[in-house]
Order: C-alpha cells, then structure tokens, then sequence
C-alpha cells in the first residue's frame, strides 16, 4: 500500500504505517503501536521534537497550545489519533 | 534607587547557540530580550529559532504556565538594548572576540547592570580585564539547552562584585534556575572535568578500541552518564567543543585536552553535531 500526500486522504491505518517507518528509519528499530517511545530508552526526549516537526510537514497539520506535550508522542496509537483530531480540526 | 526592584529586561550578544538557548529560556519565563546579532544571515533566522525552542521547551513542559512571553526584539546594534537591567554575552569562545563586545556594552548599558558573560573555558578575570568596572562581571555557564537544565554554573572572579552576584542570582530565581557558584579558573568544574574526558572518548574511537555507540552505551549503562560523552559533544557543538578544549589546553598544558584529531576533522568537514544534523550520530532534520 503507499500513502498518497493528497489531503484528506490519511486513514488511522496510513497515519499509523507513515509514523511506524519513520520510526525504523530514525531509530533502526521496529516499533508496536502502544510502546512508549520515551521509557524505552532508545530515543531520548530530544526526539520528540522531530516527531513534531514530522507530523506537521508530512500530515499537514500545525500542533500548537495543549497537544504540544510530551504525552501525545508517546505512542504510535497517540500520535495517530492527534494527527487525525488534527486533520479534522484543521481544514 | 534600588535597580533589583526593576522588572528585569534582558540583552543577550549573540545568537548562537547558547544566546538563542537562553534567550528563550528568558522569553518563555515572561523577561523581554534583545537579541544582538550582527551577522544577518544568523539574525535573521533568530525569531524562527526561538520560537522552535520555546515549542520544544513547551513540549517538555519547561515553562511556567499561564506566564506571558517577554518581548523579543532583534537587532544588529547593541545600542537598542541600552535599558536592560542584565546584559549576557554569549560570542564565540575565544577572548578577544568576547573582550570587544563587553568593553563596548559597558560603556552603553548602566554603571551598576551586570555583565554576566556566558562562557564554558575563559576564566573570568581574563575578560574583567577588559571593562573599566571589573566588578561589574560574572561568569555563568548555561548548559545546552538552558530551558531542559535547571542548574547553572556561576563563576564569580577574584573582582567580581557582591552587588552583581545578588542581581545574577535573582536573575536566575526568575529564570527558575538554580545557580551554583564556584570560583575561576580555566574550565571552572565542569568544562574542566567533562572536556578532556569527552576528548578521550573521543581518541577511544578515532584508536579503533571502540565504536562511537559501544562509548556512550558504556558510559551510559555502566556508570550512570546521563546521555553518553560522544551524544553530549554533539550537543555542545564540536566546533565550541574543540574552541573550549583550546582554551583549556592553552592555560593548564595539560595535554589531555588538546583536541583530537578526530575532533578536527569533523569540525573541518562541517559536522557540528546535532545544529548542523550530523557530528557522532546523524540528527534528523536540522534544528535551527
């Protein structure tokens, strides 16, 4: 399956799959959807403001205000469900 | 008239680095700062740059909530920060370059507004020195970045006044930051315990005894280094890492700290660590 950049074409599954090879990319490792990237020790907090900066430029969204926490880039699950909160938030 | 009083206002020289760093630090905890940066390229990248720390510092949950933002400005003439309460210089790491820029502020700024100069080597009665009031100089060095750490090594010089270590102390009260204060020298404490033992690691690897991962994991896992010597170096900047080292080798002849070659060769190719996207480890994209 690929992922098209077309807007409004992102599903929980697409967002999920796009985040998860991101991951393997930066971190050489594969990643389930519910681990918590941070407690794992294998990336350090520092990350997590690429992953911000990811999400905006790949998904098209702008994370600002209260979801710009720590606890929203937990997981692969978190970070799905804000970008999709986001995409539909964010016309 | 008590200057302490004063809501504090901030000039920071420089924006580097550490000025960027602790410039946000300033901003995000409600103190206005004026950048002065003469290079246009770096100053026009500094509002950008500041507004990607103050998010990170946010996302680490390092800022006061519900504090509004101090005032940013930006500006190529340290003149338009002449009504500051605290000047830092945070200039490259050599001494003539941080000497310059001191001499001329002092003259600009108030007689009683501390000079704090931000350095990581350069002993402070050095650049005193340089100012008709040498009582008017502190040293602080901030880790990087300033707004994650929340302690502050504070140099006070043989001449440095009592006055200036009460303003730089509030300052930091402010800053939420908790100032240790030791006395000068080449390196301070931690310049002068961590430099040379980064360099070694550093000589580790360029020997071939060891891999730049295998350093810092055994660092890590074995002796409780918080991040790895080799991931830290390219969050000080091997450019400023190899400047500090200079400055350490020069005045202690210990030869522990004369940069390795290794160190130099990947300042002369460019890789600066995490700012330039790649130095031990290779960052994702470039944090501004």
């Amino acid at each position: 399956m690929t992922i098209s950049s077309k807007p409004g074409s992102h599903t929980a599954e697409t967002v999920a799959q796009e985040v998860q090879q991101f991951l393997e990319q930066r971190t050489k490792q594969t990643w389930d959807p519910d681990t918590d990237l941070f407690s794992s020790g294998a990336v350090s907090s520092m990350f997590a403001m690429e992953l911000v900066v990811h999400l905006e430029s790949t998904f098209d969204v702008v994370i600002t205000g209260p979801d710009l926490a720590l606890d929203n880039f937990r997981t692969v699950n978190a970070m799905t469900g804000m970008v999709l909160r986001l995409r539909e938030a964010q016309p | 008239m008590s200057g302490h009083a004063e809501a504090p206002r901030l000039m920071v020289l420089g924006a580097g680095t550490m000025g960027l760093g602790i410039t946000s630090l300033a901003v995000g905890h409600g103190i206005p700062v004026t950048v002065v940066e003469v290079d246009e390229t770096r100053a026009g990248r500094t509002r950008a740059a500041v507004t990607e720390r103050l998010r990170m510092a946010q996302l680490m949950g390092a800022l006061p909530a519900g504090r509004p933002r101090g005032e940013l400005t930006v500006t190529a003439s340290p003149a338009d920060g002449r009504d500051a309460t605290a000047v830092v210089e945070a200039v490259t790491e050599d001494t003539p370059t941080k000497a310059k820029v001191l001499e001329a502020v002092a003259g600009l700024t108030g007689a009683q507004v501390p000079l704090i100069s931000n350095t990581s080597s350069i002993p402070i009665d050095e650049l005193a020195g340089f100012i008709a009031d040498p009582a008017r100089l502190v040293g602080t060095h901030f880790m990087n970045p300033p707004y994650l750490i929340p302690t502050v090594e504070v140099i006070r010089g043989p001449r440095t006044g009592d006055a200036v270590m009460t303003a730089v102390t509030d300052l930091l009260r402010v800053l939420e930051r908790k100032p240790v204060v030791v006395g000068d020298g080449p390196g301070f404490v931690t310049s002068r315990v961590l430099h040379p033992m980064i360099n070694d690691a550093i000589r580790v690897v360029q020997e071939g005894t060891a891999t730049v991962e295998a350093v810092d994991d055994l660092m890590r896992e074995c002796l409780g280094h918080r991040t790895g010597p080799l991931r830290t170096a390219d969050l000080i900047g091997l450019d400023n890492l190899a400047d500090s080292l200079r400055v350490l080798h020069t005045r202690t002849g210990d030869s522990r700290c004369a940069p390795s070659e290794l160190l130099l060769e990947k300042v002369r190719d460019g890789h600066l660590g995490r700012k330039s996207g790649r130095g031990f480890y290779a960052y994702g994209k470039e944090l501004a």
